[in-house]
């Protein structure tokens, strides 16, 4: 099938097909989740984290 | 002398852009107090993309395209993992949780986020030092990869080659290294994306279309057994013979070692921690997944259909292996240069340029830190006056390390290895039997305890090492230590060709759990602060 002889390569070929069409369609589902109010808070917590990054350590950005 | 000049400003253009957009990205997060909420405008597509272009190296495109062309398509089991572990395992399982976690311990580096999260200061010490020793391996195969396409495209010595590509990467990632670096990782990996479509679309048509060249590398199969038959090989649309050396080759060291290892990456694990949210992971899972296909699928097809090309070219007649010389990493090179018309074989030189770059800055990055954060400063205590610059002068310890390597890889290992793949695969091998345990049982589970954290850090790398040194023959044959201790090249010839994650992942595995059932749990405390309220 496909021109493939073996069913372990033909296996390997769809799979891959398969688990990036998992991909997409879990993205597109989640696409706006969490919701705004979530993501802002989310935000803010990692503001304060990237305060204490090594490239630029305690300097307010 | 037109391909030649063409090549010349091809790669200026494309090195100006790459400037330009780092400047971008510099003068933006210095002059913008509100840097994160500004991020947020940022495109999904250019966070993903920019993952993507991290984790795809040369050592995928050249160094794995051109194992596809030995062991044939079977090596597509390692795209079907990539995009299920490394991508959606690894951002809608691994990385919301590390993110989290991450942040409630200001860790900012893989090994501070273990370190923390074990209460364990000689965890981070020892994973910071493991990294800066062993990265230079993984390092070393994605600069091979650039090199060895730079030293076919120009016709110029390997030599010649790898010093002009160094000096390039060199640049840029000293200036790099910022934050920012995300526009120029996303203009990277859009070029990436590019090449590669045009890479498949031209092979597919040139070969007759999709089942007949499919068709036409499996009627090809008898000239592959003539060279590889002894050794398992069934034809390059087909699984090799099980328990053979190929068998062993393709399953434990491309597809395992990778495929596994790829979820305990450092320098792809922190990148998690500076994802803005869980909806920026979620948006990025359909691109990486979509990414990844293009990148390491479209490499490992046109690998191993490069075997139809070669033999049926009058200049060539032979197989892929022995159209190369058998020099396995020059394969891809070779291909793009005898079959692309030459202004591909230029924008695919960038497309590599691209990738490395995009992945040497993020493992130099990483080498750095895990040096000068670490190891030296929050493992050995060693407080320097400026902690920023010892991380650049470690990044460029790194770079020296691994241009050495990437020098003396090639003379190290038997004509006719995929020096890339393998010494991809020893990183990435490594890090599972190290990290992985460690690394999942503290997401995941409020048992499991310092003390096994450490057994089994500590015995996958001594089981990982062991194997090497004494079993693994790619390894134990050349560097001879084997011999010299025990008089034999390995100490099992039947298990030779079995990677060492087979066997060190699995006795990590089993000594973290035996030591999480025998000693005290930690407090509840420690487990509020990492977990939160969950």
């Amino acid at each position: 099938m496909l021109g493939l002889s073996g069913i372990g390569v033909l296996l390997a070929y769809t799979l891959s097909i398969g688990a990036a069409l998992l991909c997409v369609v879990y993205g597109v589902k989640n696409w706006n989740v969490p919701a705004d109010d979530v993501v802002s808070r989310e935000v803010a917590e990692e503001k304060t984290w990237e305060q204490h990054e090594p490239d630029n350590d305690g300097e307010e950005l | 002398m037109n391909n030649l000049l063409l090549i010349i400003i091809v790669t200026l253009v494309y090195l100006m852009i790459t400037a330009y957009l780092g400047y971008l990205g510099y003068r933006h997060t210095k002059s913008e107090t509100d840097f994160l909420l500004a991020g947020r405008s940022v495109h999904p597509v250019i966070m993903a993309v920019s993952y993507g272009s991290t984790f795809i190296s040369t050592s995928a495109i050249v160094g794995f395209g051109g194992a596809a062309a030995l062991y044939g398509m079977g090596v597509l089991w390692l795209t079907f993992l990539n995009i299920l572990m490394g991508i959606f395992i690894a951002f809608v399982i691994f990385g919301k949780r590390t993110r989290r976690m991450g942040h409630r311990l200001d860790a900012h580096t893989f090994p501070e986020l273990i370190g923390k999260r074990f209460e364990s200061p000689l965890l981070q010490t020892a994973s910071g030092l493991m990294i800066f020793v062993a990265m230079p391996l993984y390092a070393g195969s994605v600069i091979i990869g650039g090199a060895q396409f730079i030293a076919q495209k120009l016709s110029i010595s390997y030599e010649t080659a790898l010093f002009f590509f160094v000096a390039i990467v060199a640049i840029y990632v000293i200036m790099g290294g910022l934050k920012g670096v995300l526009y120029t990782d996303a203009f990277q990996g859009s070029i990436m994306f590019v090449g590669m479509i045009i890479l498949l679309v031209s092979t597919y048509w040139m070969l007759g279309g999709v089942i007949d060249s499919h068709q036409s590398l499996t009627s090809l199969a008898p000239e592959g057994v003539k060279v590889f038959g002894a050794k398992g090989f069934r034809g390059w649309t087909a699984m090799p013979e099980p328990g053979s050396v190929f068998s062993w080759q393709l399953i434990s060291s491309i597809v395992l070692g990778v495929g596994i290892g790829v979820l305990a990456q450092p320098q792809l694990a922190v990148r998690f921690m500076t994802v803005k949210s869980d909806r920026e992971l979620n948006r990025g899972t359909l691109v990486g997944g979509v990414f990844i296909l293009m990148m390491t699928g479209v490499a490992f097809t046109v690998g191993a259909l490069t075997n139809v090309y070669f033999f049926n070219n009058p200049s060539f007649g032979k197989i892929s292996f022995l159209a190369a010389n058998k020099v396995v990493d020059n394969i891809i090179p070779l291909y793009i240069h005898s079959a692309m018309p030459g202004w591909f074989g230029a924008l695919f030189m960038i497309t590599l340029l691209a990738a490395a770059m995009s992945t040497l800055s993020s493992q130099f990055h990483t080498m750095g830190s895990a040096f000068g954060r670490d190891f030296l400063d929050h493992g050995m205590k060693v407080k320097t006056k400026n902690p920023v610059f010892t991380i650049k002068m470690a990044m460029g310890v790194g770079i020296i390390l691994s241009t050495l390597l990437a020098y003396f890889l090639p003379r190290f290992f038997e004509q006719g290895s995929a020096i890339i793949a393998i010494g991809t695969s020893l990183f990435m091998g490594l890090c599972a039997a190290t990290f992985l345990p460690l690394y999942f049982g503290g997401l995941f589970t409020k048992r499991i305890t310092r003390a096994a954290a450490l057994a089994g850090f500590f015995t996958g790398l001594g089981a990982a090492l062991f194997w090497m040194l004494f079993v693994y023959s790619k390894i134990a044959v050349p560097l001879g230590l084997c011999n010299i201790i025990f008089g034999v090249p390995t100490i099992s010839a039947k298990i030779q060709f079995v990677d060492p994650i087979v066997a060190a992942l699995p006795v990590s595995i089993i000594v973290t759990f035996i030591v999480t059932m025998t000693t005290r749990p930690p407090s509840e405390d420690h487990i509020r602060k990492c977990f939160g309220d969950n």
